[in-house]
């Protein structure tokens, strides 16, 4: 049932994932799966409802834009998934720790089938016969699923460190030979059951936090591949040669079509155009550039060809710039201390120093090695942190899955613990407050005649301005009027005949404090039509929404403060506008410095650093691939209010670790006293070992119900 | 004590065959998309299941 739709005989040319978060039932895995398929060049399409992507072989010939147009006319919004060596290795670890838990509780149960008739009277032969029969099933087990146990103690021990793993291995070691010994001699306590049921708790905590435990999305190998292939050269010779970006030296010149983006840094030679720097600077209105005009890596010729002199290229570009400030930015994050693995750092001393006075104690007391021992062995039994092991992870599963619900995917194992502490908010402002595409403003200024030939004249060029007049009049059914004569003149505008009259859109005379373009009508400016920012709905709830929640707000783009002014003005925030990549990191790091956590929201590429260098980030779905894999979260869909919502769910989850923790405390200060003093026989260890795991997860299910 | 000789070895088997279930169906990646597997029983266009 779940064999993948490949077709053996052909090797797929090429594998890629994309997220596809819209599809939740059996007719959306078919139109997917069957409308890629039907494609050419398409091998195969397999999806995977549970983690909602799509994994597609095809040919080389279809680039991954290709494909995500193809899932986009099938109906559904996507983004690709960096294909990434470390989800296999995740996916491997957490298979294992699947395996070493099934061993586990097999062998858990058929022990404690024996060792319940042991403890209901069960004696002479009989219980010598069980347990035998217990050690021939717990031995191989516990050497199988204490794996992973024993390798991390081991590998702690040789670095001369300890973890939590360091108790367990040495619990479970000792208490399996002390269990051996007792069977040897026939004795009346062996701990076989204890020492699997230990083993299973924890596996269970283990195997739930591996499935959190997916490997952060690499923002810089994305940034890569942000940037474009290459471009076409044209040679001394005036030939003109294909060259990828790695080959582009300074001094060559490039040859631009419009729509293509600029694979180095470089100065315009020829022609004028308009240029999308929206990747690299969040301005969201395109530029134009003539001759002698700098023009970037990694931003988008929009209206005309142009031919440029490269100026730097590969690892000198201002894009290459970005993605180093990145790498060094993230780096902060990877120290994070989880609050598990920081409990861990105080216990397991503890819990050691008390198993050895404890024996130590017996010994000096006058009981023999034996009996000291094993109730040295009964206090790591009972101290070992079965309950601390589920705390975290049962809690982060839980409520990872009322996030998923509610579209917010959390892509860091540390992000719920990291945003349940945020004290402050930067957004940044195109894509983030507002979407991505420029509206319109005033139109409805415009007579019925104004507006027809305006339709006519936007169809005539794909620049971004244009397209958002020509929507908005097509919703509004307008009739273009027929024209002729129609010129697109780069960096300027568009210029038509109607009848006799020449008509023009073009950028207006006089500098507009908004974005706008001139309705040109005979040569008189017969309208200005301004364009404004969208902001996302129910944005101004979101943002007072998250203030409330102790998280006051600011904005931090790099548009111009003409275009923040509004945008600001209705939300009520302080801006910084014209930032820079380094200039937003440089922000974050002064807020930082203060002691705030910041919450980080952005979407563009020019947010890529700010997103990893900020204590805990969120991208909308929307945002680009950079974006997208430097932020800890992502939320989909166009409303803001995922934010908030995810905020109180952090907050939520981390009261109900601590709860958690609280519990495990209570258990360990009753039941330790209990083990020290020697009441502990293998029937209460098993009884309160499973008593404080359910509760633990009892509590931590209490999650489950978000509103 | 003769019915235990019988019912352990019994119990233990039966526990074993579930065990080795569980590894196939582990190994077979049956466990990669339970919620796929769950719709994929209404799609009726679905070929039988292919080897792979």
């Amino acid at each position: 049932m779940n064999a993948p739709h490949l077709a053996r005989d052909q090797v797929p040319a090429e594998e890629s994932r994309f997220a596809v978060p819209g599809m939740h039932c059996a007719g959306c895995i078919s139109k997917i799966e069957h409308g890629l398929a039907s494609h050419a060049g398409v091998h195969a399409a397999r999806v995977n409802l549970t983690s909602k992507q799509v994994s597609i072989a095809h040919d080389k010939a279809l680039s991954d834009h290709d494909l995500a147009e193809i899932i986009r006319g099938l109906g559904f919004e996507t983004s690709l998934i960096a294909e990434d060596r470390g989800d296999h290795d995740a996916a491997a670890a957490g298979r294992e720790l699947l395996r070493c838990l099934a061993v586990a509780g097999f062998a858990a149960m058929n022990v404690m089938l024996l060792s319940v008739s042991i403890w209901s009277g069960a004696d002479g032969a009989t219980r010598t016969l069980f347990h035998w029969i217990s050690a021939l099933i717990a031995l191989p087990a516990i050497a199988y699923a204490g794996r992973p146990f024993f390798r991390s103690a081991w590998q702690a021990l040789s670095h001369g460190r300890t973890n939590m793993d360091v108790p367990i291995a040495i619990g479970v070691t000792i208490t399996a030979a002390i269990s051996l010994y007792e069977t040897i001699v026939g004795g009346a306590h062996a701990y076989f059951e204890s020492a699997l049921m230990l083993l299973f708790f924890l596996l269970a905590g283990r195997a739930l936090d591996a499935m959190m435990r997916r490997r952060v999305g690499d923002g810089v190998a994305a940034l890569a591949r942000q940037s474009a292939p290459g471009a076409l050269v044209i040679e001394s010779d005036g030939s003109s040669a294909w060259r990828k970006a790695s080959e582009l030296r300074r001094g060559m010149i490039m040859q631009l079509a419009a729509g293509e983006r600029l694979a180095a840094d470089g100065v315009v030679l020829e022609g004028s155009s308009a240029i999308d720097a929206s990747l690299l600077t969040g301005e969201s209105a395109p530029q134009s550039v003539g001759p002698g005009g700098q023009v970037f890596a990694g931003t988008l010729n929009v209206a005309a060809p142009i031919t440029v002199e490269v100026t730097a290229a590969a690892d000198e570009t201002a894009l290459a710039d970005i993605g180093r400030l990145m790498a060094t930015a993230g780096q902060g994050k990877s120290r994070y201390v989880r609050i598990a693995d920081r409990g861990a750092r105080l216990y397991a001393p503890v819990v050691h120093m008390l198993a050895l006075l404890t024996f130590a104690g017996w010994m000096l007391a006058g009981a023999d090695w034996h009996q000291a021992l094993l109730i040295g062995v009964a206090v790591l039994i009972i101290t070992c942190p079965c309950a601390l092991g589920l705390a975290v992870p049962v809690a982060h599963v839980v409520a990872t899955g009322s996030l998923m619900k509610r579209g917010i995917l959390v892509k860091h194992e540390s992000a719920i613990e990291r945003l349940a502490e945020a004290d402050r908010v930067v957004f940044d402002k195109t894509g983030t407050l507002t979407l991505d595409r420029l509206v319109a403003e005033n139109l409805d200024e415009l007579t019925a005649d104004q507006k027809a030939i305006a339709l006519a004249l936007s169809r005539t060029t794909r620049h971004p301005l244009a397209t958002a007049i020509r929507e908005a009049l097509e919703s509004e059914d307008v009739r273009a009027v027929a024209l002729t004569d129609r010129v697109e003149l780069p960096g300027t505008g568009v210029t038509g005949l109607y009848g006799e009259t020449r008509v023009a859109l073009q950028a207006p005379e006089e500098a507009q404090s908004t974005p706008s373009v001139a309705l040109i009508i005979d040569g008189d400016t017969a309208a200005i039509i301004r364009f404004r920012d969208t902001l996302r709905p129910d944005a101004e709830e979101a943002v007072a929404d998250i203030a409330a929640l102790g998280l006051p707000g600011s904005i931090l783009s790099g548009d111009k403060s003409s275009a923040i002014r509004p945008v600001a003005c209705a939300l009520h925030l302080t801006a910084q506008s014209n930032a820079r990549p380094d200039d937003k990191c440089e922000a974050l790091e002064r807020l930082r410095r203060q002691g705030h956590h910041v919450l980080m929201v952005g979407d563009g590429l020019n947010d890529g650093p700010a997103l990893a260098a900020a204590h805990v980030s969120i991208a909308p779905g929307s945002a680009s691939d950079v974006g997208q894999n430097a932020a800890d979260l992502v939320f989909l869909g166009d409303s803001l209010a995922p934010i908030p919502f995810a905020i109180r769910a952090a907050r939520r989850t981390m009261a109900i670790v601590r709860q958690n923790f609280g519990l495990a405390l209570i258990y360990n200060a009753v039941a330790v006293p209990l083990a020290i003093a020697g009441f502990v026989t293998p029937l209460v260890a098993a009884v309160a070992m499973s008593l404080s795991s359910l509760i633990v997860i009892a509590n931590s299910l209490r999650l489950r119900a978000v509103r | 004590m003769s019915g235990l000789a019988i019912l352990i070895p019994v119990a233990i088997f039966l526990g074993l065959a579930g065990l080795a279930a569980f590894f196939w169906a582990l190994s077979d990646n049956q466990f990669d998309d339970p919620d796929g597997a769950a719709a994929r029983i209404l799609d009726d266009d679905e070929e039988g299941p292919e080897e792979g």
